[in-house]
């Protein structure tokens, strides 16, 4: 017995998709971006209890302990996780919810046996593949996020046509089991080589693309939902599951464009392969043209006589734990009257927006945070500039070097400036695998050390002044 | 009976021969309406959210993505063998996993985002 009828679900959950719909509306602006996330939670609370008095469930047991381990494993999680760790947490939670919706697909299976229509069985076969896919997919990309395994792409020859091959089987698996929906057994052979295909998609890419991969996968996982609201006849999951679709399309749309590079190019194309050994730490370049090395005291000079300052932040900051110091070199650069800001480009770091989380979190005022295309011009009319843990995304070869595997990403003009202070472990190159030309320059200043070590004695030396 | 139920009893006696397979016409071309709708909504939405809040955005959407909470749910409800139950009791457990800490997550971040810069300390400049 239900204890609403459908028109009665219905209405609920055209309300929790008005929520839905202002949620992602409120996140236009950051003064209303609280309301959108309340309105969101609120949207899913609707629909939930919608659907539990809607359909009744006899299993409460199942149903309280499976909900209590959300709760048990799910709060931890969001009040524990640094925000420098967010990309893999999101990585995570991918794989989270898109082996959700594969096995709640595999149980809607069970539930249709033995007489599957066909047009169930093939949206199912695709929700479960792309399911499945995109669990194996989010567990190397969180592995390569939280270094557990190399970030480094894993190539071979005849790479792409091997995934694409496997991919062919999963298919394969797919359509058979649309014609004869009681062979189980194919899957088994779906979920298994959709798996393995997800596995080698992301090991085949880079660390540095990662920002793209997350929001490809997250597109994914919204598709699969949507799919599932087809094989259900269940309008929200439609919903829900396509506004996330798109987001992550769009996200996945505007790093690639500020990468200059395609869809196909970040998923197969496996750019930063070539990478150079490593490196062998300031004294032992390889290249032979010199840089000029400075210590954080003759920083601290320049940094006295300059009226106009630009930080440019990227993942060796996360890296390094560094913001709460780039704070404190910002508070002390202001309180001398320096007019300092942030240069954001948008893929730095490890996800999209991540640097403006880092530098919220060590209370950096937003209006400080600029974009590429506003900050760009203003570098002629900077007198320094410093990079910490960015590296591709200075590089000038993306201008002028046609050769260059970074040529056509629009990048932070840094060069520009009357003074560029990069702070960088050592000489090696960036994930792309390209020398940075920057290094060479004359107006480039290199500190060779940890990011958070060389920031904290330039604080201190500007204080002792 | 459940809402399925009754849904799958009416599409099989509005099916069509040619369509016996399908869910009635009618309903599959619905949902993909509302599909291409949606879907069109939400790029344009997503086009409008500020790059400062794409991390933020992203746990949401997360978040909102897993309404999958709410397949699981229903499949749980029709299941007949201990199977089904597993299968839709792990995938109720991730799920929830997901919205509780994408929302609470999403909190913690625009607190940070919200946070008045402590006031500066006078008299450490020179």
């Amino acid at each position: 017995m239900s204890a609403i009828n459908a028109n009665e679900l219905l209405a609920m959950y055209i309300l929790a998709v008005v929520l839905f719909i202002l949620a992602l509306r409120f996140m236009s602006d950051i003064k209303s971006s609280k309301y959108g996330n309340w309105s969101a939670s609120l949207g899913m609370l609707v629909a939930v209890v919608a659907t539990l008095l809607a359909y009744t469930i006899h299993q409460t047991d199942y149903l309280v302990g499976a909900l209590a381990v959300g709760l048990i494993l799910g709060t931890p999680i969001a009040l524990r996780v640094p925000t420098t760790a967010l990309p893999q947490r999101t990585a995570m939670s991918q794989a989270f919810g898109s082996l959700a919706v594969a096995l709640v697909g595999v149980a809607e299976y069970h539930v249709d046996l033995p007489h599957v229509p066909a047009f169930t069985m093939a949206v199912l076969a695709t929700e479960m593949t792309l399911g499945f896919l995109t669990f194996a997919g989010s567990c190397i990309a969180f592995g390569k996020l939280q270094e557990l395994i190399p970030g480094r792409p894993f190539v071979y020859p005849g790479k792409n046509f091997v995934s694409l091959a496997i991919l062919a089987v999963a298919i394969a698996a797919a359509v058979y089991l649309v014609a004869f929906p009681t062979q189980g057994i194919a899957l088994y052979v779906l979920a298994a080589f959709a798996l393995i295909f997800g596995f080698l998609l992301v090991m085949g890419i880079g660390g540095a693309d990662m920002p793209t991969v997350i929001a490809i996968l997250n597109s994914y996982t919204g598709m699969s939902a949507a799919a599932l609201g087809f094989v259900l006849n269940n309008k929200i999951l439609i919903v829900a599951g396509s506004l996330d679709g798109s987001s992550g399309f769009v996200l996945a749309v505007i790093m690639s464009q500020a990468m200059n590079r395609s869809f196909t190019n970040v998923l197969f194309g496996g750019v930063g392969a070539k990478k150079v050994e490593k490196g062998a730490g300031p004294t032992g370049a390889k290249e032979a043209r010199p840089v000029q090395s400075y210590s954080p005291e003759d920083v601290a000079t320049i940094l006295e006589n300059a009226t106009k300052v630009v930080i440019v932040p990227g993942y060796g900051m996360a890296v390094a734990q560094a913001q709460h110091t780039v704070k404190e070199l910002s508070d002390i650069l202001q309180e001398k009257g320096v007019d300092v800001k942030f240069g954001i480009h948008p893929v730095a770091g490890r996800m999209p927006g991540h640097m403006n989380v880092l530098l919220a979190e060590a209370q950096v005022p937003y209006e400080q945070l600029w974009e590429m295309e506003r900050i760009n011009p203003e570098f002629p009319n900077t007198d320094v500039v410093i990079v910490v843990g960015a590296n591709d995304v200075t590089n000038p070869a993306a201008r002028t070097r046609p050769e260059s595997p970074l040529y056509g990403m629009p990048i932070m003009n840094v060069d520009k400036a009357r003074t560029v202070i990069f702070v960088k472990r050592s000489m090696n190159p960036g994930f792309s695998g390209a020398d940075n030309e920057l290094f060479y320059l004359p107006n480039t200043w290199m500190v060779f050390g940890d990011a958070k070590k060389v920031l904290s004695d330039l604080v201190a030396d500007l204080k002792a002044d | 009976m459940t809402l399925i139920s009754v849904l799958q009893a009416a599409n099989a006696t509005a099916a069509l021969p040619s369509t016996a397979n399908m869910p009635s016409t009618n309903d599959l071309l619905i949902d993909l309406l509302v599909f291409i709708m949606a879907t069109f909504l939400g790029v344009g939405l997503i086009r409008g959210v500020t790059r400062l809040l794409h991390t933020p955005l992203m746990a949401l959407t997360n978040a909102i993505s897993s309404v999958s909470m709410i397949a699981a749910l229903i499949v749980m409800s029709e299941s007949s063998n201990t199977t089904i139950l597993i299968l839709t009791t792990v995938g109720v457990a991730l799920a929830s996993t997901n919205v509780i800490s994408g929302f609470l997550l999403v909190e913690r971040i625009n607190r940070l985002f919200r946070k008045k810069p402590a006031p500066k300390k006078e008299g450490q400049a020179k």
